[in-house]
């Protein structure tokens, strides 16, 4: 192995992590603010490349019938919820949220999005679409159990993991896809030569991470999530809805779901059913970040996507092997150094 | 009183057992991971024909979901209930090794639509019962490593799954390459659920082999190209008929041009010469199977279906001469049927079977074909 080639593996290593970062940073917050670990984040990433690979082709992707379902779904819950407290006020907000929103991006997904589209717009309206089915799958998922243990939150996941993948089967069909990426000659940084796309991706994920950390610094509603993560009780008590905190993170993760998909479009070829070891590789990065640190749990991202290059390089056969190798160390030296958050302690 | 009770049961249990219908079970793989390979075959069977041998024939499709536990109960109920003459597939090789003690217990003969040669070798106790119409991966590398001889190549490098068909693959290939001479340079894995092989192909195109040889089947198979080509390497590229469908072409796109597969003839059956025997079988085979998905569906695995019907054909022929569609007699004779067919030719290849060879393909069941210009060439 000489530096060349070590270079390259690192660079490889550090795209990778880069959309670790995105869904390790998503599963983190998640987590803190409703004890969910979202196991279906990276069935989203999935369905972003293919919802836009299918826009590629000019059709309509099957998202359109998932967002409608689900929109239909969160709507009926919400008419039923309003209808037996006869509120009237909550009836036209919750049709609002769940019904006119979708509503919108779904029209534009259906009639706004011919074949000769800019790339751009066709990125955006997948990016819509998804991060739609944020909030929709707490809604009919999470929402109603939301006091529940975390093990049944986690049990919850699981079903919504698998419910997905079974509906990404029969909406996106069983073949993979590959994304347009970004375009343009290969730059010459450091001595090392960097695609656009290894470069647009990295640029992206620090953008939204520093994005995330000032949304959690500033704005109120983003110091209301804050607090909810801190203490469930204490902020409810204070008046801060632990509802709209966890509808608030839903919609982030949605996003950045959309995100992630959208840059690892082009560098892979997605299935319906690739988001899981997706998602299980950035939650291999959240854990060293204890679920809790998001700095800690971007660099554990980046150490994953690494060890996975130089893994692949040396012992390719075990690279998976090593990667979740990783978790143990980890736990072992968290378990001997500090007490875990004890989840019942609200 | 209780004799008559004993006819009534007799010509109840006779008209439940014989009937003028031949039931074939057709168990295939639609969804779960391998739907790829499945959902042409599903997509098969409304076009089988509704005669075999002579015979009125009824088709129970059955979908395993790619999972082996599935294919055991699904058996079991066209066995039990359907009681079913004979059963075509499963798609799969862990499944249809699943299903040996099951179809040998019931002595219904099994035709898998499955790769490996685990499932009919040796051809004894219960394999007897079990036949298979794809070639198995020895003959499909006979065909790779002539044509390597050819090309004058030296060293290679390989990649494959680190799954039973990547792994089946390379060691066959080692065996076959070192005993030509030719050296084995490196020898990387990768999962189908990668999204980066850029390390194992560093380490490959590091040694600069003449060639390299990609294990892996279906769509992830376009990553390992992908990269090479990225990586600028510019050495002869094989692939495995894994990959002979048409998603391939169309996720690997200009990346696998000039890429050497080999397949059955039936990917290529336009180009075949007049000569060959596949060449009628498979064109007729396009024809119905194309109507329905359109032109250029073709595939390979569909065509496994094909041919198990081509030789049931001949089978049931011959058994229903012997004894009534419904009875084990019937059953019997059919495998002895399946096992004594002779030159049925069909969209890949010749199939002449015997209690040593449950798959009876010879060299005819296999070209090399190349990508040229987004399209499956057949190299003479």
């Amino acid at each position: 192995m000489n530096t060349d080639v070590a270079m390259i593996l690192l660079q490889d290593g550090l795209v990778s992590g880069a959309i670790y970062i995105l869904l390790a940073t998503a599963l983190v917050l998640v987590f803190s603010v409703t004890r969910v670990i979202f196991v279906p984040q990276g069935d989203l990433v999935a369905f972003t490349a293919l919802t836009l690979s299918a826009f590629e082709a000019g059709e309509r992707p099957g998202t359109i019938w998932i967002v409608t379902f689900a929109a239909g779904i969160a709507v009926s819950l919400e008419m039923v919820e309003a209808a037996r407290w006869r509120d009237r006020a909550r009836a036209l907000q919750s049709l609002l949220r769940f019904g006119l929103v979708p509503a919108v991006v779904i029209l534009a997904a259906l009639f706004l999005v011919p074949k000769t589209a800019p790339l751009v717009w066709k990125m955006a309206v997948s990016a819509g679409l998804i991060t739609c089915l944020g909030p929709l799958i707490y809604r009919i998922v999470f929402q109603p159990m939301a006091a529940a243990s975390p093990l049944v939150l986690l049990i919850a996941a699981i079903a919504a993991h698998l419910g997905l993948n079974s509906i990404g089967l029969h909406a996106f069909g069983p073949e993979g896809v590959r994304t347009e990426g970004f375009s343009g000659a290969p730059l010459a940084l450091f001595g090392m030569i960097v695609t656009p796309q290894a470069a647009g991706v990295l640029a992206s994920s620090v953008v939204v991470v520093a994005a995330l950390y000032l949304f959690f610094r500033f704005p109120l509603r983003g110091r209301a999530l804050l607090a909810a993560a801190h203490n469930r009780r204490g902020a409810e008590i204070v008046g801060i809805s632990t509802v709209a905190a966890g509808r608030t993170v839903f919609v982030l993760a949605g996003l950045a779901a959309a995100i992630s998909g959208l840059l690892i479009g082009p560098t892979t070829t997605l299935y319906y059913d690739s988001g899981f070891i997706l998602g299980l590789k950035g939650f291999v990065g959240a854990i060293v970040g204890g679920m809790a640190v998001y700095p800690l749990a971007a660099a554990g991202a980046l150490l994953v996507g690494t060890v996975e290059s130089f893994a692949s390089f040396w012992a390719s056969a075990y690279r998976d092997v090593v990667v979740f190798l990783l978790i143990i160390p980890v736990l072992f030296w968290r378990s001997v150094s500090v007490l875990a958050p004890e989840d019942g302690l609200e | 009183m209780k004799k008559q009770l004993i006819t009534l049961m007799a010509a109840l249990a006779l008209a439940t057992s014989a009937r003028a219908e031949v039931r074939i079970g057709v168990i295939v793989s639609a969804t779960g991971p391998a739907a790829s390979v499945g959902v042409t075959q599903q997509r098969t069977v409304p076009v089988l024909p509704q005669k075999l041998g002579g015979q009125d024939v009824r088709y129970i499709l059955l979908d395993d979901a790619s999972d082996t536990s599935a294919t055991v109960t699904g058996a079991r109920k066209l066995i039990t209930e359907e009681k079913v003459d004979a059963i075509v597939g499963p798609s799969l090789t862990p499944n249809s090794l699943a299903l040996l003690d099951f179809v040998a217990e019931s002595k219904t003969p099994m035709i898998s639509l499955a790769g490996s040669a685990l499932i009919i070798d040796p051809p004894v106790d219960k394999r007897r019962w079990v036949f298979k119409t794809p070639q198995s991966d020895a003959q499909m590398a006979s065909i790779v490593l002539e044509h390597m001889t050819r090309k004058n190549i030296k060293s290679v490098g390989l990649i494959g799954f680190s799954d039973a068909y990547g792994e089946g693959w390379i060691k066959v290939m080692t065996g076959l390459l070192e005993g030509a001479g030719i050296k084995v340079v490196a020898s990387e894995r990768y999962q189908r659920t990668d999204t980066s092989v850029l390390g194992q192909i560093l380490k490959i195109t590091s040694q600069n082999p003449d060639a390299i040889f990609i294990a892996a089947s279906g769509t992830p198979a376009a990553l390992p190209q992908t990269t090479l080509v990225e990586r600028g390497y510019k050495g002869l590229v094989y692939q495995t008929h894994g990959v002979a469908n048409n998603d391939f072409l169309r996720v690997g796109g200009k990346a696998l041009e000039g890429t050497f597969v080999p397949a059955g003839p039936v990917l290529v059956a336009e180009q075949l010469p007049d000569s060959h025997p596949a060449k009628a079988a498979g064109l007729d085979f396009i024809k119905r199977y194309e109507a329905i998905p359109g032109a250029g569906a073709r595939s390979t695995f569909a065509a496994y279906l094909w041919d198990a019907q081509l030789i049931l054909n001949k089978a049931i022929a011959v058994a229903s001469d012997i004894a009534k569609p419904g009875t084990e007699e019937f059953r019997v004779a059919l495998r002895d049927a399946i096992e004594n067919v002779k030159d049925v030719a069909g969209p890949n290849g010749v199939y002449s079977m015997s209690p040593k060879d449950h798959l009876g393909l010879d060299e005819r069941s296999r070209v090399m074909t190349r990508i040229v210009g987004g399209e499956w060439r057949l190299v003479q």
